[in-house]
């Protein structure tokens, strides 16, 4: 028997522990959770191990002379020092680091990317569609500015949604249900593909029932 | 009705504003374009400049053709460098009619070069001009996203100033928001039960907003949890994520008054295949039986499949996400769902931060200034597209400006 057939068979038992929990919690389930766990972790730990360690850090710094990197090094030593009880308040250092410094650098983005870039397109579209003649396009885009402006007024937090501010807001919320709707189904639709994926796999590689 | 009422004049007002402003007299923007002959042409003009706001390593060819691309034959540009220290020539392209300028992405800011534009007429050089020496460079500043920079500053200030009135103890108001209710219930039926309370704080590490805002709920609902002397139990994916969320329960422990009932086990780390993380989160639930699952924070392609277990094992169930395509799944299948922001307006309204309070309304005030602009754009520019109004055209050009991001 060589290794491909094992494999096939390994990961068939496998597919079939982990969709046992559909029926209910048993132990074959839990055996393919912490085979599957304990793989994750331990295959996660020799790619942070070689990734980040050995290839960034000690390539980097000792082989080819990027003392930046130091930085990040001693940030990750920093965070080590929780091990030790009377220092261990130093490892909040390079926590307040990462926070910080993810914020600032995405600021710009998101800015740019949700605020400014869709208030342009959403002004601008719309004004196409008046002067484009497509009446279906305009619908569309008249339906998107209306979603827009409600949904933004749904998300303003400084006013008790009551009265006619109440009553935008719901209309906001239902532009976000019957999105959430769609959403849904469409998503619902792609994992059963995945679903069918797997059961193809059982039946094509594993059973040989389908060719 | 009063509300109605100044609402429906506030509408009346500004379009009328924007009718009367539309004919006002303006200049006429555009030009007309005069052809040239195709004989007796003068030589090609070209210049070469560095890049504007880029961060160097690139210099622009631009060019004007009197009318070469009418003759018969024409080939094309070919488009050639020099480096000035080395004097290597490299042919770059040859670009079709069209093209008026190219941008050179091949160039180092450590060297000088020429560029040569040459009319290809039948595969043969007719004319050709030479630039004069450039370099290219970074900038510093991007002038494209000087109205970012502006509005930036503008929602900033307002943060600031918010910022500022809660800590000078000014009351600040913020909506109620349906799903907080919620966690108190939650964590005082699980008390009842004697069952504990299981948080997932997504599975993105700590340089995502989402596992922050979830973090800071956490600390609201650890505090609850040490009063009543509830169960908490946090598997987590990253190895951040579990210092912070020990610190963060730790710290809602000694501020509850409970320091000796905090233990480090309350968190716990799993493993970071996202998959794995998920198996062992059901696996949890179905054993633990949690009365309460809080699921706050960045989340996947895992959301339904936790979002379900939870619902099959009847625990509350409040999720939070700003993750729009995993949101459905929370709205179906958990008892209170907050939507995108608030996420974060929940972590402001539990923390009572002045920091977090004045965050949130600083983001309001975009808010305004986005619903805004929205409609003055729309009824401007539509004006201006109907009526050829060139004032309106001004204000549609000045938005346009604004909100155009390169």
């Amino acid at each position: 028997m060589d290794g491909a057939v094992i494999g096939i068979w390994l990961a068939a038992l496998l597919t079939l522990g982990i969709m046992s929990f559909v029926y209910r919690d048993n132990l074959y389930y839990k055996i393919c959770e912490a085979i599957f766990i304990g793989i994750s972790a331990g295959y996660w730990f020799i790619t942070f191990f070689w990734d980040s360690l050995y290839r960034i850090a000690w390539i980097g710094i000792v082989h080819e002379g990027r003392y930046v990197l130091l930085g990040g090094v001693i940030l990750g030593a920093m965070m080590l020092m929780r091990l030790f009880g009377k220092i261990g308040w130093i490892a909040r250092w390079p926590l307040a680091f990462i926070v910080g410094a993810t914020a600032g650098l995405k600021m710009m983005v998101y800015f740019t990317t949700n605020a400014m870039a869709q208030i342009h397109d959403t002004v601008y579209d719309t004004v196409t569609a008046f002067s484009g003649g497509d009446l279906y396009n305009l619908i569309g885009r008249l339906v998107i500015l209306l979603g827009t402006v409600t949904g933004l007024i749904y998300f303003y937090f400084s006013k008790e949604h009551k009265g006619i501010f109440g009553g935008v807001a719901k209309v906001g919320t239902w532009f976000l249900m019957i999105t959430f709707g769609a959403s849904f189904g469409y998503t619902v639709m792609s994992r059963m593909s995945l679903l069918l994926g797997r059961i193809e796999f059982l039946l094509t590689d594993w059973l040989k029932l389908v060719k | 009705m009063i509300a109605l009422l100044r609402v429906a004049k506030f509408v009346v007002s500004l379009c009328s504003l924007l009718f009367i402003v539309s004919f006002l007299p303006g200049q006429s923007v555009y030009s007309q374009d005069t052809a040239s002959s195709v004989n007796n042409l003068p030589p090609i003009t070209v210049k070469a400049y560095d890049t504007e706001n880029d961060a160097g390593s690139s210099i622009t060819v631009e060019w004007s053709d009197p009318g070469y691309w009418r003759r018969e034959g024409f080939n094309g540009y070919r488009l050639s460098r020099k480096n000035v220290a080395s004097g290597i020539e490299d042919s770059l392209d040859v670009l079709p009619t069209g093209h008026v300028l190219h941008e050179d992405r091949s160039v180092s800011d450590d060297s000088s070069y020429t560029y040569t534009l040459a009319v290809l007429i039948n595969g043969a050089n007719l004319t050709s001009t030479s630039t004069e020496v450039v370099r290219s460079s970074k900038q510093w500043f991007d002038n494209r996203l000087t109205w970012v920079l502006i509005l930036g500053l503008i929602i900033c200030g307002a943060v600031i100033y918010f910022i500022e009135s809660a800590k000078r103890g000014t009351k600040l108001f913020l909506r109620r928001i349906a799903g907080l209710e919620a966690i108190d219930e939650a964590v005082g039926r699980a008390t009842e039960m004697g069952r504990p309370i299981l948080f997932i704080a997504g599975i993105q590490d700590m340089d995502d907003v989402q596992t922050i805002a979830g973090l800071t709920i956490l600390g609201s609902i650890a505090r609850t949890v040490a009063e009543y002397d509830t169960k908490i139990n946090m598997p987590v994916c990253t190895s951040l994520v579990m210092t912070a969320a020990r610190e963060t329960i730790k710290h809602a422990y000694v501020t509850a008054g409970r320091p000796d009932a905090y233990n480090d086990d309350m968190v716990r780390y799993v493993t970071n295949e996202q998959f794995g993380f998920v198996a062992a989160v059901d696996g949890i639930m179905v054993r633990e039986r949690p009365a309460a699952c809080f699921l706050l924070g960045a989340f996947f392609a895992e959301s339904l499949i936790m979002a379900e277990t939870g619902n099959s094992i009847g625990a509350i169930q409040v999720a939070g996400t700003a993750m729009p395509a995993q949101l459905p799944f929370f709205v179906a299948a958990c008892d209170y769902t907050l939507i995108g922001e608030e996420l974060f307006a929940a972590s402001a309204y539990l923390s009572g931060e002045p920091r977090q309070l004045g965050s949130l309304k600083g983001a309001d005030v975009g808010k305004a200034i986005a619903m805004i602009v929205i409609l003055v754009g729309v009824i401007a520019t539509t004006i201006a597209s109907a009526w050829n109004s060139e004032s309106m055209l001004w204000i549609e050009n000045l938005l346009r400006q604004m909100f155009s991001t390169g």
